[in-house]
C-alpha cells in the first residue's frame, strides 16, 4: 500500500528522500507533523517529520539520515518497492500566526523539517528569514527549495566549504543584535544544535520553538517512551508536541534518552552491514 | 431443591478431582517465552468436563460477561464432541482462546459453580481453552449461521476484545463491519500487552482470522482522530455507527524524581517493545529493549506481574514487585502471582517508591522508598497506605517499570464534536454503550477505565446488541 513512488540521495549519500503513496495521510498532514514508518515485518517504528504532501496525488515527501539498521535498510529500498507501515498524522501541527518576522532555522537533516514549517510561515504572511547549515558543503540539503519559501536565506558551513564559514546560530545572533523586529525563532535541527540556539536566542527574550525527536514507539501517546522534560513538567512528544518552547525543554534529559539504545543500535547495524557485505538479502 | 437431589444422584463423581493442567517447570520457563501452561489432554478434558453437575440453574452463566452456555458447551465435551462444543461457545464468545487463556475465571464462571461450595470447581476455563485450542488445531472452519446482508456498515475503532467481540456479532447480523486499529496489527492489548508466554500472539492471530472469514474487513495504521476522525468516518467514509472501542492506554506515572532517566519505562512501553515488536528476540527483531540486572516493578496488577515476568525471561538476576499495599489487596489474578512467586519475583510489600537516583549517564541506578502501613479504609475501601516516618531506604536497582495504571486517551474525544466525557477523560455511555454522540457507541477501558478482557468483551456484545437494534431502526 505505501509505495515509494520516488526516491533521491543527496548529502554523499548520508540523506536520502522519498515520495510515498499514502492518500490518506497526505489529506490530512499539517506543518510539523510527522509519521511513524516500519519498513518490513521486523522492523521497528520510527518517527519521521513529513516534509511535503500532496493531497489531490496522494502521495508525502520524507527525508531521512542514515544513521542505523533501520535508516540504511531504507536507503537500500527502491522506487516500486513497498513501505510495510506508515502511520499518521501524528504530534500536533505546528501553531503558525502572523507574528511579523520569523527566523527558521535548519541544521543538517533538520532543514527538510523546517522545510514545511517555513513555506507555512511565508505563506501566513510573515516576513521569513531562513538559515540554513550543514558541517560541509556537500551535506547541505534543500537549498532552492528553502530559498523559495522566504524572503531572505543565509547559509552556513562548519568548514567554510560554501555560504558562510559558522554555524547558524552566528548568523542568528547577529540577526537578532541586528534587528528589533524578530517575534519568533523556530529551530531545528540536532539537540546540541537546538540547544546552543536556544542559548542564543534567550538573552534577546525571543520567544523559540523548536521540533524534538526523542525515540518513539507507538507515536499516539500509548507508551510514554517519547517523554521530555518541559517547563520542569512531564510532556510525551508525540501527543504534545512534537514542538516545545525551546527555553523550558530540558535538553540535558533528551541527549541523554536519546543514547538509551546506542550499544544496541551499534549491534544492529554491524549485523546488517556484515549481511550486506556477505550479500544476505534480508 | 432440585440441585441438591443432583448432587447426591452424582456423588461419585464429584470426588474426582479437578484436573490439574500440565505446565512448564519454573526453572525451564524462565528462560524461555514459550507458554507456561500446556493445555490439558483429550482424556483431561473427559475427565474433567465429567466433573459438571449439569445444573438446572447453573450458577456459572450468569458470572460470564458474554453469557456463554457453559452447561452446554461441558456436555459436549464430556461426550467428546469438541467440535460441536466450540461452536457452541463460539455462538456467544468470539474469542474463546483467548479468555479460556486470561479470563479471571476464579471470580467468574468458576466462583459461581455449585461444586466449588464443597470442592474444587469445574476448571470452565482450561476446558473453554482446550475446546478452542482442539478447534484450531484440528477443526475446519465453518461458517456460523449468518443473517442476510443489511447493507448497513459499522465502522469499530480499536481492534482490542471489545472492539473484535462487536465485530463478531454485528457481521453475523448481516451488518458490514471494518476494523480500524491505529498499530500495525490487530488485537489492541492483547497483542502488545499480554506477554507470549500467556497468551501466544499465534492464537490472537487464529481468533482475529476467523473473524476476517465471516467477513469483518480490518484496516491497521490507521490512528482514528488523527488519520480518519470520527465524523469523517460517517460523513466521507458512509458508515451508519462507529463503535469506540479504544482502551484506556495512556500511562500513569507516579510523577516523582528521576522519573524520566533512562531504564525508567512504563509497562505499556517495556511490553509494546517485547510483545508487539518482539524485542525479546532482537537482534533478530530490530526493536532494541534495556535488559535490566535487578529490575524493580512498581504496582501489583496483572500488567506489573507481565512485566515481572518478561523481565525474569529477558535476563533480570533479580525482579521485586514493589507495591505500597498489602498482599491481600494486590489486584493481579491468584494465578499470575502464583507463577510469578514460583519464578523466584520477589514481593517487596507496603513500599513506596520517593524517588530515582540517576548516575552520570543519565540511568537508574537506585530508588529511594518508604514502608508503608495500612490506615483507616479509603474511597476504594480498601486501607490507605500510610508512610512510616523516617523508614526510607535505598533499593539498587539499573531498571524500573512503572506499572501503576493507565487512563483515558484524549485523542479521539478532542477531535469529536459532541463527545461527552467525563472528568477523568473516559467517555460517557449509557448501559448499552450508546454514547452523546448520535450513532456513536463505546465500551471496554474507555468507558470503565482499565479493567479485564472479558469485561471488554462484555460491553462489546452489549453495544452490538444496541447498535443492530439502532441500523434496523434506520
Amino acid at each position: 500500500m505505501f509505495e515509494i513512488l520516488e526516491k533521491k540521495q543527496m548529502a554523499q549519500g548520508t540523506v536520502c528522500m522519498f515520495r510515498l503513496k499514502a492518500p490518506r495521510i497526505a489529506r490530512k498532514t499539517r506543518p510539523g507533523q510527522f509519521v511513524i514508518l516500519r519498513a518490513n515485518e521486523r522492523g521497528e517504528r520510527i518517527p519521521l517529520t513529513v516534509a511535503e504532501t500532496h493531497p489531490e496525488q496522494g502521495w508525502i515527501r520524507i527525508y531521512f539520515q542514515v544513521v542505523g539498521k533501520t535508516t540504511a535498510m531504507l536507503a537500500r529500498m527502491a522506487p516500486g518497492e513497498i513501505i510495510q507501515d506508515v502511520i499518521g498524522p501524528l504530534g500536533v501541527p505546528t501553531h503558525v500566526d502572523k507574528v511579523g518576522t520569523v527566523i527558521c532555522v535548519g541544521g543538517g537533516l533538520g532543514v527538510a523539517v523546517i522545510y514545511p514549517i517555513t513555506r507555512a510561515f511565508f505563506d501566513a504572511g510573515n516576513h521569513v528569514i531562513a538559515i540554513i547549515g550543514a558541517r560541509t558543503k556537500e551535506l547541505l540539503i534543500l537549498e532552492q527549495e528553502m530559498n523559495s519559501v522566504c524572503h531572505e536565506l543565509h547559509v552556513t558551513t562548519d568548514d567554510g566549504s560554501y555560504g558562510r564559514h559558522g554555524f547558524v546560530t552566528d548568523v542568528l545572533k547577529e540577526l537578532l543584535e541586528q534587528r528589533k523586529d524578530v517575534g519568533m525563532v523556530m529551530g531545528i535541527g540536532p539537540v546540541p544544535m537546538m540547544r546552543f540556539l536556544c542559548k542564543t536566542t534567550q538573552p534577546f527574550g525571543v520567544k523559540t520553538m523548536v521540533s524534538l525527536n526523542p525515540i518513539m514507539v507507538d507515536g499516539t501517546g500509548m507508551c510514554g517512551a517519547c517523554r521530555v522534560r518541559v517547563g520542569g513538567q512531564t510532556r510525551f512528544c508525540c501527543v504534545h508536541g512534537p514542538d516545545f518552547d525551546g527555553h523550558q525543554v530540558d535538553f540535558e534529559e533528551l541527549s541523554k534518552r536519546l543514547m538509551m539504545y546506542v550499544p544496541q543500535e551499534r549491534e544492529s547495524y554491524q549485523r546488517f552491514q556484515a549481511e550486506v557485505a556477505g550479500g544476505s538479502s534480508r | 431443591m432440585s440441585e441438591k437431589s443432583e448432587h447426591s444422584h452424582k456423588s461419585k463423581k464429584e470426588r474426582l478431582p479437578r484436573q490439574p493442567m500440565p505446565e512448564q517447570p519454573p526453572k525451564e520457563r524462565i528462560h524461555n517465552f514459550k507458554e507456561v501452561p500446556f493445555g490439558y489432554s483429550p482424556e483431561q478434558a473427559l475427565a474433567e468436563a465429567s466433573r459438571c453437575l449439569k445444573c438446572k440453574k447453573p450458577g456459572c452463566v450468569p458470572s460470564c460477561p458474554v453469557e456463554v452456555d457453559i452447561p452446554g458447551f461441558i456436555s459436549l465435551v464430556a461426550e467428546g464432541k469438541f467440535f460441536e462444543a466450540a461452536a457452541k461457545i463460539r455462538e456467544t464468545n468470539s474469542l474463546p482462546a483467548v479468555c479460556g487463556r486470561v479470563c479471571p475465571q476464579e471470580d467468574q464462571c468458576e466462583s459461581g459453580c455449585v461444586l466449588g461450595k464443597k470442592w474444587d470447581p469445574v476448571a470452565i476455563g482450561r476446558l473453554e481453552r482446550f475446546v478452542a485450542d482442539y478447534d484450531r488445531l484440528h477443526g475446519s472452519f465453518q461458517m456460523p449461521p449468518m443473517a442476510s446482508p443489511t447493507g448497513k456498515r459499522v465502522a469499530v475503532v480499536g481492534s482490542g476484545p471489545a472492539g473484535l467481540t462487536l465485530a463478531g456479532d454485528l457481521i453475523k447480523k448481516g451488518h458490514e463491519v471494518t476494523i480500524f486499529e491505529a498499530l500495525h496489527e490487530p488485537g489492541g492489548v492483547l497483542i502488545y500487552g499480554i506477554p507470549e508466554f500467556r497468551l501466544p500472539k499465534e492464537i490472537v492471530k487464529a481468533e482475529v482470522n476467523y473473524l476476517q472469514k465471516l467477513g469483518v474487513r480490518i484496516e491497521t495504521d490507521v490512528v482514528v482522530g488523527k488519520t480518519l476522525t470520527v465524523d469523517e468516518l460517517f460523513e466521507e467514509e458512509g458508515y451508519n455507527a462507529v463503535f469506540l472501542g479504544v482502551g484506556a492506554g495512556l500511562p500513569v506515572f507516579m510523577n516523582i524524581p528521576g522519573e524520566n532517566l533512562c531504564g525508567v519505562y512504563s509497562a505499556n512501553e517495556y511490553l509494546t517493545r517485547s510483545n508487539l515488536m518482539k524485542a525479546y528476540l532482537f537482534p533478530d527483531y530490530d526493536t532494541p529493549i534495556a535488559v535490566g540486572r535487578n529490575v524493580v516493578v512498581l504496582g501489583a496488577g496483572n500488567v506489573a506481574m507481565d512485566s515481572a515476568r518478561t523481565a525474569l525471561r529477558l535476563g533480570a538476576e533479580t525482579v521485586r514487585i514493589v507495591y505500597r499495599r498489602s498482599r491481600a489487596e494486590m489486584p493481579a489474578r491468584a494465578e499470575e502471582i502464583h507463577h510469578a512467586e514460583e519464578e523466584g519475583i520477589v514481593f517487596e510489600l507496603l513500599t513506596n517508591p520517593v524517588r530515582f537516583l540517576g548516575d552520570d549517564r543519565g540511568w537508574v541506578k537506585a530508588m529511594e522508598c518508604v514502608r508503608m502501613e495500612l490506615g483507616e479504609p479509603d474511597a476504594s475501601g480498601r486501607r490507605r497506605p500510610v508512610p512510616i516516618p523516617g523508614s526510607e531506604f535505598i533499593l539498587e536497582t539499573d531498571m524500573a517499570i512503572v506499572a501503576i495504571g493507565t487512563t483515558a486517551n484524549p485523542l479521539i474525544p478532542s477531535t469529536t464534536s459532541g463527545l461527552e466525557t467525563n472528568k477523568w477523560g473516559y467517555i460517557v455511555t449509557d448501559e448499552t454503550g450508546r454514547t452523546s454522540k448520535k450513532g456513536v457507541w463505546a465500551g471496554g477501558d474507555i468507558v470503565t477505565g482499565s479493567a479485564t478482557v472479558i469485561l471488554a468483551m462484555g460491553a462489546g456484545r452489549k453495544a452490538a446488541r444496541a447498535i443492530d437494534e439502532y441500523l434496523m431502526s434506520l
